[in-house]
């Protein structure tokens, strides 16, 4: 394109890193099925493996599929570059991978997907890794918890499934005067409501099996570096990225690829070494759905806003928990990080308590009931008698999941089929 | 001229009429920079010519070493500095002596007076940049490793 016009969201979303095949001319993205990739001559292979030449060796660490991804979603976010994995979890770790050491500490929010509190406050003690808790909602608690061995700060920007929306701008700046670099799961966000780098974020971590695929058809997820954290003047804090790598004879990323070597270190050594690589099959999928991720997101959107104001006015809904509510604290967060919308995913109290969300979540006919977010498909769950039952009433109420709780995800169905869904599902269920 | 941001056509041109690099800094070193760049740059064309005092009269990858670019006893279109920011001001002066078309500075290197001294004499300048990140990206390599080429195109590659 004219080298002074920056392309437009749609554009990358169709666009971006999908050349046509400079081999066969294929307009679409081929999905190249292979483990490995041929070597011109030994010469060829001591450079690629040496990270001194572009090339593909084996696609645990780079296939010419899976780049198409991550340049992709790279380009969506304002990123320099990406490494897409396993599924979002994944991306997670792998993300943490390079800055976090034995005893190291990372704070995270207390507003995460379930699976994610689990994932930090469980298993990532069996590496040595500590998660310090905060609740988000003032910025200052991550200030509060910054200790010397804080090597990031991690939030969900819009988090699920509560409709809490983190002020990302405060936070960056806490996590910068503390040196170090802000993680952000935009999952439930989508560049195209939200770039957490254009708000100062370091990193952004996304499971791609939720609203970038966006059909339900394939679990992955992608890490994407912004490039603006300089990790050679925290060469102590950093020893991965800005000391010399034994294994690379000596050669410090941080040095040796500048801007890129966040992205070089998640590919040359944490998929070489943690293996959670994304299949090329799953990053075609991913493709595919991106290519339609504005026209979704924005009927996500519209779809959720109209459900949960039909939600609000209704007799057997106690509350409503939608960033996009007027009687949302979040709505003033939400115009500002979200203008275009709040998401789809958020959650509502019924008035009968646990009986009665277990007969609504049965009720639903055109619902699936289901643990996933971010379909096509309108998608409905009740936390306490499913992905949290091993919880106490207390703990579920600090969840979010307390017994009254469902929580939604609008899919793009036709608005007035998903209201008389749920319209005759809590009827009946009074 | 703006030295924060590089438009890829500028840099595509800059590139497109280079054909013989200078490196000054070049280490007969395999595992440094400065090596891997020359051999990349090889690869795709270019004649890079090594300089470095240290290496004078050897040779590396194929190309004999000269200590000064006044040493130097061919056209050279570009001159591709792998030195410090402060060394890079009297590496620019030679360069605009030896009638060079463009002076590069690796990433890390950046000296705007200099720079400044070579665009005077019609010189282009590109500084705090690699040219084989640059020429990759530009041609499609760089996509291989995730990265953002932020190159929009429905026209095929030549392989
Ligand atoms: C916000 C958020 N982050 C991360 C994950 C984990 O992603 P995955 O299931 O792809 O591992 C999820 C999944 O529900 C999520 O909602």
């Amino acid at each position: 394109m004219a080298d002074d016009q920056a392309p437009g969201f749609d554009t990358l979303a169709v666009h971006a890193g999908g050349a046509p095949d400079p081999a066969t001319g294929a307009r679409q993205t081929p999905i190249y099925q292979t483990t490995s990739f041929v070597f011109d001559d030994a010469d060829h292979a001591a450079a690629l493996f040496n990270l001194q030449q572009p090339g593909f060796i084996y696609s645990r660490l780079t296939n010419p599929t899976v780049s198409v991804l991550e340049e992709r979603i790279a380009a969506l976010e304002g990123g320099v570059g990406a490494t897409a994995t396993a599924s979002g979890h994944a991306a997670q770790i792998l993300a943490l991978f390079p800055l976090m050491s034995p005893g190291a500490e990372v704070i995270a929010s207390k507003k995460l997907y379930g699976g994610s509190l689990n994932q930090m406050g469980h298993s990532y003690r069996k590496f040595g890794w500590n998660a310090v808790f905060v609740e988000p909602e003032a910025p200052a608690n991550f200030r509060r918890a910054v200790t010397d061995k804080t090597r990031a700060i991690f939030i969900e920007n819009l988090a699920n499934p509560g409709g809490v929306i983190v002020d990302v701008e405060a936070v960056a700046d806490i996590a910068h005067e503390a040196g170090v670099p802000l993680i952000v799961d935009s999952t439930m966000a989508t560049p195209y409501l939200s770039k957490p780098i254009d708000w100062g974020a370091d990193i952004v971590v996304h499971s791609t099996t939720k609203f970038l695929s966006g059909n339900g058809s394939a679990v992955g997820g992608v890490v994407v570096d912004g490039a603006r954290f300089d990790w050679l003047t925290h060469r102590d804090k950093y020893p991965s990225l800005a000391q010399p790598a034994p294994e690379y004879h000596g050669l410090t990323f941080a040095e040796t690829f500048g801007e890129l070597a966040y992205t070089v270190y998640g590919h040359a050594v944490g998929l070489r070494d943690l293996g959670a690589s994304q299949s090329p099959m799953n990053a075609w999928i991913t493709l595919q759905g991106i290519e339609t991720l504005g026209l979704r997101m924005q009927r996500h959107c519209d779809n959720a806003l109209t459900v949960a104001r039909f939600l609000e006015s209704h007799p057997q809904v106690a509350w409503v928990s939608y960033a996009g509510l007027e009687s949302s604290p979040f709505q003033a967060q939400a115009r500002k990080y979200m203008p275009a919308g709040a998401g789809s995913v958020f959650t509502f109290g019924v008035t009968g308590g646990y009986d009665m969300g277990i007969k609504v979540v049965e009720g639903v006919e055109l619902f699936s009931h289901l643990a996933n977010i971010g379909d096509t498909r309108s998608l409905i769950i009740h936390p306490a008698s499913t992905t949290h039952r091993q919880l106490t009433e207390e703990q579920l109420v600090a969840a979010g999941a307390g017994p009254d709780v469902i929580r939604l995800s609008i899919g793009i169905e036709t608005v007035d089929d998903i209201i008389a869904d749920l319209d005759r599902a809590l009827t009946a269920a009074a | 001229m703006n030295h924060d941001a590089y438009t890829d056509d500028f840099l595509r041109d800059l590139l497109g009429g280079t054909r013989t690099v200078a490196m000054v800094g070049a280490s007969a070193n395999w595992n440094r920079p400065s090596y891997f760049v020359m051999k990349y740059l090889q690869q795709k064309g270019f004649r890079v010519i090594p300089v470095n005092p240290r290496e004078a009269g050897k040779e590396i990858l194929g190309e004999t070493v000269h200590a000064e670019l006044k040493d130097v006893p061919d056209p050279v279109d570009m001159v591709d500095v792998f030195r410090n920011s402060e060394a890079a001001g009297a590496i620019t002066d030679e360069a605009i002596a030896i009638g060079a078309k463009s002076v590069w500075m690796q990433i890390g290197v950046r000296n705007d007076e200099a720079a400044a001294r070579a665009e005077d004499a019609g010189l282009k300048v590109v500084m705090n940049r690699c040219p084989k990140i640059e020429y990759s990206r530009l041609h499609g390599e760089l996509s291989w490793g995730g990265f953002n080429s932020r190159v929009i195109s429905s026209k095929r590659r030549k392989l």
